[in-house]
């Protein structure tokens, strides 16, 4: 498979996000278990990353890491060359809809993070980022009465109002249906594409990670190891039948080990 | 399928129905009194007589406000100082290890129990039965609020360090607005306990309020009309005072955490 080469990261790139040598062990029940083994990643300004593995591999654990919610047991993450040792408002985490606050409204969420700012300044973000996302006149609305989809747009309106450098998504369209979430992937391509932010996706669905990603990061079962990095050159918007993309697609799959059929 | 409309819930007839059905067991209740010679229990018309000596008397207005006032007291108390504490204990999880041992053995202990510790302490008087309400209700509002707080979603908390807050913030930004629907149920439930006991410390306490009538009543001539009068306006306060504590289900910042799942 010529298309599955290993793709060292782009030395024309400013490198935005570096995993270094990252090791995670869980003390479970008095026994250790090891579930990142030696992760080492370099991930771009403006690229859009997929950590594909099977579920319970570790990516989500890695990405906690890389989010600061979790500290390596050994190794290093650094984001702009700083390592990273907590939470942080330039890098945000989107949990699947169930992290939007049910007891604000759309406008509240929104403001969450905007606390610091003058009131104008808050104001114009919300009504900015409402717009983006498409909740035009749900301003008042509190999320129980929205659907899922739109609770998920809600909360990356929410992450995105902060202007963080950084998106860390944890299988964001994972609860949401098919039609819908093929949707909030072209959504989120076009929000990529207006605000050129880096965003690391985790996913289970490969062919989510081929019609997203700039690379995809295939992980192995745990303990989670990079098994390869895929380069997805295929330009913005892809055409889901193209040769190339069901070459690339079908190339993961068989690096997954599982032949393309049912 | 059937095209006979149903009534809605709010329709007259059915509004009338459980009206009709306390009328049928008044009537009931009138009838079996009037077979039954011997005393055994006033009938519905003598208790309203009973209601009606106590205004005429200008006993209930009394009462009732002496009774409100030691059941506002203890229980005001017993939340201003359990539910901080409990929110405190329920964030450290090393105190919720060190004091949970002791709320389990004061647990079972009825409130009642402390009578002869709260008239030792207290002598005979308001001080004693506010006393007796308070013991009655900071245990259950405790454990509510520790509950409460171990039931947040880590995703909220997580989500709210992610923006950068501080800690202060954290706690009425995230967790209070998390917790309040738990502690607004554990509240309406503790009242009611509440009101329960203030009966039972005015029997031996005091000498006023509604639990101090019936047994007064008792002791004074055997007047089982106003021992019956007594009970009657224990129930419609008690039920006055839980549908004003269930409006605040209906606020639309609280409705999310009384939703049906799904």
């Amino acid at each position: 498979m010529a298309s599955l080469e290993t793709i060292p990261s782009r030395a024309s790139i400013a490198t935005k996000l570096s995993v270094d040598n990252v090791e995670m062990v869980f003390d479970r029940d008095g026994s250790e278990m090891r579930v990142l083994d030696n992760i080492n990643l370099e991930i771009g300004e403006g690229e859009f990353i997929c950590l594909l593995g099977p579920s319970g591999c570790g990516k989500s654990t890695l990405l906690s890491a890389m989010g600061g919610f979790l500290a390596p047991t050994h190794g290093q993450i650094r984001i702009d060359g700083e390592a990273v040792q907590g939470p942080d408002p330039r890098r945000i985490f989107v949990f699947q809809e169930r992290g939007v606050f049910p007891w604000l409204t759309v406008e509240g969420n929104i403001g969450f993070g905007l606390f610091k700012l003058p009131r104008a300044e808050r104001e114009r973000r919300i009504a900015h980022y409402i717009q983006m996302v498409g909740l035009t006149g749900f301003e008042k609305t509190y999320p129980a009465e929205l659907s899922g989809g739109m609770k998920q747009r809600l909360e990356v309106a929410r992450a995105l109002a902060v202007n963080p450098d950084l998106l860390l998504l944890d299988e964001p369209f994972g609860a949401l249906d098919s039609i819908t979430r093929l949707i909030m992937r072209r959504e989120l391509l076009r929000i990529w594409q207006a605000e050129r932010k880096t965003i690391v996706f985790v996913t289970h669905d490969i062919d989510e990670a081929v019609q997203l990603a700039d690379r995809v990061v295939v992980m192995s079962a745990r303990p989670a190891r990079i098994q390869q990095i895929v380069d997805i050159d295929i330009e913005h918007p892809r055409d889901l039948s193209s040769p190339r993309y069901l070459e690339l697609r079908d190339g993961i799959f068989q690096q997954i080990g599982l032949a393309h059929q049912i | 399928m059937r095209k006979v409309p149903r009534h809605s819930a709010n329709h007259w007839s059915v509004r009338l129905g459980p009206v009709l059905f306390i009328l049928l067991l008044l009537a009931a209740w009138q009838f079996a009194v009037s077979r039954q010679p011997a005393h055994l229990l006033p009938g519905p018309i003598g208790t309203a007589e009973g209601i009606g000596d106590l205004i005429s008397h200008g006993l209930l207005f009394k009462y009732v406000v002496a009774s409100l006032f030691r059941v506002t007291w203890g229980f005001v108390l017993a939340a201003v100082l359990a539910i901080p504490l409990g929110l405190a204990i329920g964030w450290y999880r090393r105190a919720e290890l060190a004091f949970n041992p002791l709320l389990q053995i004061l647990r079972p202990i009825s409130p009642l129990a402390w009578i002869p510790v709260a008239i030792l302490w207290f002598g005979v008087g308001d001080a004693a039965s506010i006393f007796l309400i308070f013991i009655g209700c900071f245990l259950p509002l405790l454990l509510t609020a520790i509950n409460a707080v171990q039931s947040v979603p880590a995703v909220y908390v997580n989500a709210g360090r992610n923006f950068g807050l501080s800690t202060p913030a954290l706690l009425s930004r995230v967790l209070l607005p998390a917790v309040l629907p738990q502690l607004i149920i554990g509240l309406r439930i503790t009242l009611g306990v509440a009101w329960l006991v203030v009966v039972a410390a005015e029997m031996i306490a005091v000498n006023s309020g509604l639990g101090f009538l019936i047994v007064d009543a008792r002791n004074a001539g055997n007047r089982y009309d106003l021992v019956v009068a007594g009970m009657v306006l224990i129930g419609i306060i008690g039920l006055l005072l839980d549908i004003s504590m269930r409006s605040f289900e209906n606020v639309k910042s609280l409705r999310w955490g009384y939703a049906e799942e799904g």
